[in-house]
């Protein structure tokens, strides 16, 4: 079950566990010199595939790009070898308001990924993987192919790994401006050439997936996170952590906060504990809400400061971890102003497939513009959570379940702003001016 | 003069970009998959994805050019207008939007006299608000060609597109010089520019949690006897501990201790070289 919220700092681990950042700082931290020699990869290719699948399972890894399904479980989905190909697509579609691990470790450390691409690659048999980037961060881009290119020279890539035999071949492919590729079947219809919708399950992925055949997709954490776990062992991994939410992660912190950034710690931190490190909220501010893991997880309040951030603790809040994108607000911020924001956001995004989606994020943004600017109408807010009801569980995908969380959780904790919204516009409730990290400096 | 729709001398897909087009479309186990590097390669070369871009991908896939045109208009990057010689982005996703994104896209629209998704009259800057670009814990965030400029305020965007106009050395806070949008668009279709090696490693805001570490002597723990073929850092045979002593100090935040219950050692596990 959950654990308390100093569980996380068990005894003999530190608050703090650096391990997927922990180079983010060497000199060329993006070269092979940087990073060093793939110790990993060297010691996974002397094991047997199915070695490195049982490791990763033993380790009890889960997704880190929001849903936090077991790695290893997905893995073993795949169909015995039939003789065709299987593909590993890593996912670096980050896109999640808020969400924002992956792009700089890819920035900064690019082999760590490269080499857990690899050894994940030679584990489920994949002899082509692809990491699809989003296309709009350039210089991650060059990063990556850089990568790819030492890696080839090395030996770590092409036709026979590090004398093994085994052969892996990446490809770096650049996205081009949708966040519903994130979606990991949409990813794979991107990737054949398509517009990006995702397609209904089943089949899934692990059986019919990239060109119908047995596809593993994976977050770019995820990935990164498995050489540490061949050099380090499953039980070196499964000490930090919790009872079910094992290993460290990167939980990224933004806002209106003194110290926004990168934290690298054992599952099931508090975010009290992080904005202690932090050095708090930023002056003269108090926190208002946050989400726990980008705007698809529904928004929590201070009385959550002290939840275990790991899947059971937030879930146990009514939320979701997600991605640990805990962006906190303080009291200036206006939450009906956030929350059509975030819509706006769901209504451009959306991929047109299904009716709940596409129809209702439109009227869900007609209605709350309308109480962002003061002109609500009664019955509103009725039918805020009306249309919610019926995009939640009955769209295609999980975009149309995530567009309604901000909006029903917003309503849940501060109805009377949608309330305020009937006569009053949010800007004079919450000068927006207030809430600008610039307008501080001159007050 | 150099109003973008008129560049027509530089419309034209070359022989050039018809080789690498048909080499794209090799890279793949289906050339289909090809199609939105393809497409980026056309813009690199045409400065938007025109109609003879659409024919030319379709011939040599196979298609139709209502397949191709099907996906191009599906992707926010593809653009059926000419694009400036810099594509200005102001994040307006929420987070950023509070800090003060919308306050930089209004005063840039402003100073350059464009709506969103317009170019500027002497062809230079196209501007657009845009969804997160995943750095929000640099926000309010811009970026130029898909670099990151970070933390960024009215004044300072105003100055940024700015030098671009007059044509002065522009760096973003994490990536390499700005050169043109189409030679960005020409690295995401896969063809390497050489510049990985510019710009840092990681911004203030990506190390502050590994800085934090650092001054505590925090770690995680060492590697099993089962695999200490490395640590985990990744970097055999480095000392962990000495960034900590370079490391602008962190400590006066980090020492607000968190939580009674919350053991703290400090200095305690820093790892030893292996």
């Amino acid at each position: 079950m959950t654990t308390s919220a100093t569980e996380a700092g068990t005894p003999d681990i530190d608050l703090l566990t650096p391990v997927l950042s922990a180079g983010w700082d060497a000199e060329r931290a993006w070269t092979l010199s940087g990073y060093g020699d793939y110790a990993a990869l060297r010691k996974a290719v002397r094991m047997t595939p199915g070695e490195v699948v049982a490791l990763v399972k033993d380790s009890g890894l889960r997704g880190r790009g929001g849903a936090g399904f077991p790695t290893g479980m997905k893995w073993g989905f795949l169909p015995p070898d039939d003789g065709g190909p299987r593909y590993l697509v890593v996912n670096a579609d980050e896109s999640e308001p808020g969400t924002c691990k992956d792009i700089p470790l890819m920035l900064a450390s690019p082999h760590i990924l490269l080499e857990g691409v690899i050894v994940s690659a030679y584990a489920i048999g994949a002899r082509t993987a692809f990491i699809y980037v989003r296309g709009e961060v350039l210089h991650v881009v060059r990063r990556l192919q850089a990568a790819v290119a030492e890696a080839y020279a090395a030996g770590y890539l092409g036709p026979d790994i590090l004398g093994s035999g085994a052969a892996v071949d990446v490809i770096v492919h650049a996205g081009a401006g949708a966040y519903i590729c994130g979606e990991e079947t949409a990813m794979l219809d991107s990737l054949e050439g398509l517009r990006g919708q995702p397609r209904l399950r089943p089949p899934f992925p692990a059986v019919a997936g990239l060109y119908s055949r047995p596809t593993v997709i994976n977050n770019v954490e995820t990935i990164a996170s498995v050489p540490s776990i061949v050099a380090g062992g499953a039980d070196w991994f499964a000490q930090m952590g919790t009872e079910k939410s094992k290993g460290m992660t990167l939980y990224s912190l933004s806002g209106h906060v003194r110290l926004p950034g990168q934290y690298e710690a054992p599952l099931g931190i508090t975010l009290r504990q992080l904005l202690d490190l932090g050095g708090g909220m930023r002056e003269g501010s108090e926190l208002k809400f946050w989400t726990p893991g980008g705007s698809s997880t529904p928004l929590l309040t201070a009385e959550h400061l002290d939840i275990p951030l790991d899947y059971e603790g937030v879930a146990d809040a009514g939320s979701m971890l997600g991605t640990k994108a805990l962006q906190v607000f303080d009291q200036t911020t206006s939450v009906v102003r956030c929350v059509l924001r975030w819509t706006e956001f769901y209504k451009h995004e959306s991929c047109g497939k299904c009716t709940p989606c596409r129809e209702g994020t439109w009227w869900l943004v007609q209605t709350l513009q309308r109480l962002e600017d003061g002109n609500g109408r009664p019955g509103d807010i009725e039918m805020l959570l009306d249309l919610c009801d019926n995009i939640l569980g009955r769209a295609f995908c999980a975009l149309g379940d995530g567009a309604t969380s901000p909006i029903t959780s917003a309503i849940e904790y501060f109805r009377d702003e949608f309330e305020a919204g009937m006569h009053t516009p949010a800007t004079e409730l919450f000068p927006y001016q207030a809430s600008t990290v610039f307008e501080g400096e001159r007050v | 003069m150099t109003a973008p729709d008129q560049r027509t001398d530089v419309t034209a897909l070359t022989d050039e970009c018809l080789a690498e087009l048909r080499e794209i479309a090799g890279r793949y186990p289906q050339s289909r998959s090809a199609l939105l590097p393809m497409l980026h390669l056309v813009q690199s070369v045409s400065g938007h994805v025109t109609p003879e871009g659409i024919e030319t991908c379709a011939a040599i896939l196979g298609i139709s050019a209502a397949e191709v045109a099907a996906v191009s208009t599906f992707y926010t990057m593809y653009k059926r207008r000419p694009v400036g010689d810099y594509h200005v982005g102001v994040c307006t996703n929420t987070l950023c939007a509070v800090l003060g994104g919308d306050l930089i896209f209004e005063r840039l629209k402003d100073h350059l006299d464009v709506g969103n998704d317009e170019t500027t009259a002497d062809g230079k800057i196209t501007l657009e608000h845009i969804e997160c670009n995943a750095a929000c814990d640099y926000a309010p965030v811009m970026m130029v060609n898909w670099e990151f400029f970070d933390n960024q305020t009215p004044e300072s965007a105003v100055g940024v597109v700015d030098d671009l106009r007059a044509g002065t050395d522009v760096h973003p806070t994490r990536g390499a010089r700005i050169v043109s949008w189409r030679e960005g668009e020409r690295v995401l279709a896969g063809f390497s520019d050489g510049r990985a090696d510019e710009g840092p490693a990681a911004g203030a805001a990506s190390l502050v949690g590994l800085q934090i570490a650092r001054d505590n002597g925090w770690t995680a723990p060492d590697f099993g006897d089962d695999g200490s073929d490395a640590d985990p850092s990744g970097k055999d045979g480095e000392p962990n501990g000495d960034a900590a002593d370079n490391a602008p100090t962190l400590r006066a935040e980090s020492e607000h201790k968190v939580d009674d219950a919350t053991p703290t050692k400090p200095a305690a596990k820093r790892k030893d070289a292996r």
